[in-house]
């Protein structure tokens, strides 16, 4: 045996410590840039947004500590009343609507219709479409001048009135109906994938079983698909939410107050009138609205996958 | 009289033909196996028969009803899937009951019927849980469960085994055979692998290409195959073919491993106007070590060399590849007889086992 041969194992023990050390920090590495930024905008700009939602900052972030003074002035206040009750019942009629909308779209596709995906992609093409334009477009249809109602009594029913977004009572309705547009095939798509998911033997043994179409899909195919309800509504939550440009667009928060929704609202308090600290008390209470539906959620998540633990 | 009687089904879909004339028949009790490599039509055959496939042309009926256009829940059927397609959200006592409970059955009436399954198959301290928490064997057992819960004119299983390991598929299957045994249903059962079909059935169809080849007990489908391919498809280690000439009335000449041509009396004559060359058929286990005592026992035994190739023990059994002009064939002998590799051994063939099939058609001669 020559020095040689010894010498090689010696210097490839050194070098694979040195080698493997760095497969180890490699993704430490990648992922660190996306943690901290995460880490910055989301935990420490929140803090920092409820710190100013108990200062005095009015036109500029300033520190003197009012305890709840902002909150109690956002609660006076009928307009951000009106906003966080429109929140409630917009995002409520959206969700359910929607995912009716979709579901039954997809069904409907499910039955293996002729053109299938012309028809996907007719239904999903909203979704496309930018709220700013959905908006715009919408805002035009419903437009009593201009819009359906005058086409209708262009037809020859004189009478016929469809003018939604110019009542304080029902321009909230006109929001709901665009947005279900929008969004429904969305929903269809998330739907439709699940559907297919399916073992197609569980819908014959149904079959064999003697259950009718509704039985089938109602006790079988839905249950089984039950997830993709959850992932669907989850997603909307936030987009429900967060909705801003659609409104916008489509009735400026009008008529009057009645369509004002809380994203407005803060972006008003804050950018229009120069109170910055009622503004991110009113952002707080949002990021509160989220959180009334999304930690049960993941409270729920944990302890299902816990019990699936038990059970094995 | 006849549970199932199907005669000359037709299934294509457009221009391509899956099924080209079905005749099939299982008496009232009988266990029926459908069996063929994949693709020869035989789920869909199963499929047609339970109604979730339509019939292109052809009959099909059902104990004294003719079914093509009855719809699969008034077919008084039961069927079993290859996935089990267990209802994944329901427990095992509703995915029983699901059925009962789509056709209105009373609620005491489906306890009742619940109860006497779930003892049947063992099941009764699963049926609080969802099919996700069972074992394969399990899932399988809840499979039947809900299948025998219908009480129905005719059982169909659809490749129930292949899901499982190895162990449990052969446990399985005698428990298959058991229940047909103890319930008395009239069975269709498809599978492709030919020891199931062997095992389980009181006939079997071999499919091909959309065609049933030979419709038989499992032991004329062995001993005398009509044709090439159900002599090759049923058996493992495979049926060897050997090219061979007639060269009389009772003998025919193989070409040997040294280029010689061996000749070997056949048990019985040929008739008249059969082809001079012939393919001789010879099963692995028909193929001994030749000594005078086997040829006292088996009088129809012929003897030729051969060198061994390859020897291949499995325990019960070891197989040996034997060189015979440029082809190998398999023989099974005793472990503690095998020949060993490099040997050139005496072969003793039965001839009174020996197939002779027609190399042009394939045909049995």
């Amino acid at each position: 045996m020559s020095t040689h041969d010894l010498i090689v194992p010696a210097a490839a023990a050194a070098a694979r410590p040195w080698r493997e050390r760095l497969g180890t920090m490699v993704p430490i590495l990648v992922l660190a840039p996306s943690i901290a930024a995460s880490f910055i905008y989301v935990f420490v700009f929140t803090l920092w947004t409820l710190y100013i939602s108990l200062s005095n900052s009015s036109l500029l972030p300033t520190y003197g500590f009012v305890g709840l003074d902002n909150y109690a002035s956002l609660w006076a206040n009928r307009r951000w009343n009106i906003a966080y009750t429109n929140l409630f019942l917009f995002s409520g009629f959206y969700i359910v609507g929607s995912m009716a909308v979709g579901l039954l779209l997809a069904i409907a596709i499910d039955q293996r219709v002729r053109g299938e995906a012309a028809w996907r992609t007719i239904f999903l093409y909203p979704l496309a479409v930018s709220f700013i334009v959905t908006g715009t477009v919408w805002s035009w249809l419903y437009n009593p001048v201009d819009g359906i109602q005058a086409f209708v009594r262009g037809l020859g029913w004189t009478d016929f009135s469809f003018a939604l977004t110019a009542n304080r009572n029902t321009a909230i309705y006109a929001v709901i109906i665009t947005v279900i547009w929008q969004s429904s095939g969305f929903a269809m798509a998330l739907f439709l994938a699940g559907l297919r998911s399916v073992d197609p033997d569980l819908v014959k043994a149904a079959q064999i079983d003697g259950a009718s179409v509704f039985r089938t899909y109602r006790r079988v195919i839905l249950p089984t698909i039950a997830p993709i309800f959850l992932a669907v509504a989850v997603i909307q939550i936030q987009f429900a939410i967060k909705t801003f440009d659609l409104v916008a667009a489509l009735t400026r928060g009008g008529p009057g107050v009645s369509t004002t929704f809380p994203a407005i609202y803060v972006y008003d308090l804050m950018f229009q009138r120069g109170q910055i600290g009622e503004g991110a008390a009113a952002a707080m209470m949002m990021l509160a609205a989220v959180a009334v539906v999304l930690v049960p959620y993941s409270l729920w998540i944990v302890w299902r996958r816990r019990a699936e633990g038990r059970n094995g | 009289m006849s549970a199932l009687m199907i005669r000359n089904l037709h299934k294509s879909y457009g221009s391509l033909e899956i099924l080209a004339g079905i005749d099939l028949e299982a008496k009232t009790g009988e266990f029926v196996a459908l069996v063929g490599p994949s693709g020869c039509g035989k789920s869909t055959l199963l499929a047609m028969i339970a109604g979730l496939e339509t019939v292109t042309s052809g009959e099909i009926w059902i104990g004294d009803r003719l079914v093509n256009s009855v719809q699969p829940k008034d077919r008084d059927i039961a069927m079993v899937f290859q996935s089990y397609a267990l209802y994944p959200t329901m427990t095992v006592r509703q995915n029983i009951t699901f059925g009962m409970e789509s056709r209105g059955v009373p609620k005491a009436a489906q306890a009742e019927a619940v109860q006497r399954v779930a003892a049947l198959l063992q099941i009764e301290q699963l049926l609080k849980r969802k099919p996700g928490q069972l074992s394969g064997g399990q899932r399988q057992r809840v499979a039947m469960g809900r299948a025998l819960v219908r009480d129905p004119k005719l059982f169909l299983f659809d490749e129930p085994l292949s899901n499982l390991d190895a162990k449990l598929r052969v446990d399985m299957r005698t428990e298959i055979k058991k229940l047909h045994h103890r319930v008395g249903k009239t069975t269709v059962y498809v599978t492709h692998d030919q020891v199931e079909a062997m095992t389980l059935a009181s006939r079997i169809a071999v499919m091909n290409q959309g065609s049933v080849q030979q419709f038989d007990t499992p032991k004329r489908i062995y001993d005398r195959p009509t044709n090439m391919f159900v002599a090759g498809f049923m058996g493992s280690p495979a049926m060897n073919f050997i090219p061979a000439r007639l060269t009389g009335s009772t003998s025919i000449s193989v070409r040997a491993a040294d280029g010689s041509d061996a000749s070997l009396a056949l048990a019985a004559p040929m008739p008249a106007g059969a082809p001079k060359d012939v393919v001789l058929g010879i099963r692995p286990e028909h193929i001994y070590r030749f000594t005078t005592d086997l040829k006292s026992r088996k009088p129809a035994v012929a003897s030729m060399q051969a060198p061994v190739e390859l020897v291949e023990p499995t325990g019960a059994e070891t197989l040996a590849v034997l060189r015979l002009g440029d082809l190998e064939i398999t023989g099974r002998f005793e472990p503690d007889d095998a020949p060993v590799m490099g040997e050139t051994i005496t072969l003793g063939i039965d001839m009174s086992r020996a197939c002779l099939f027609d190399p042009t058609t394939k045909a049995l001669l």
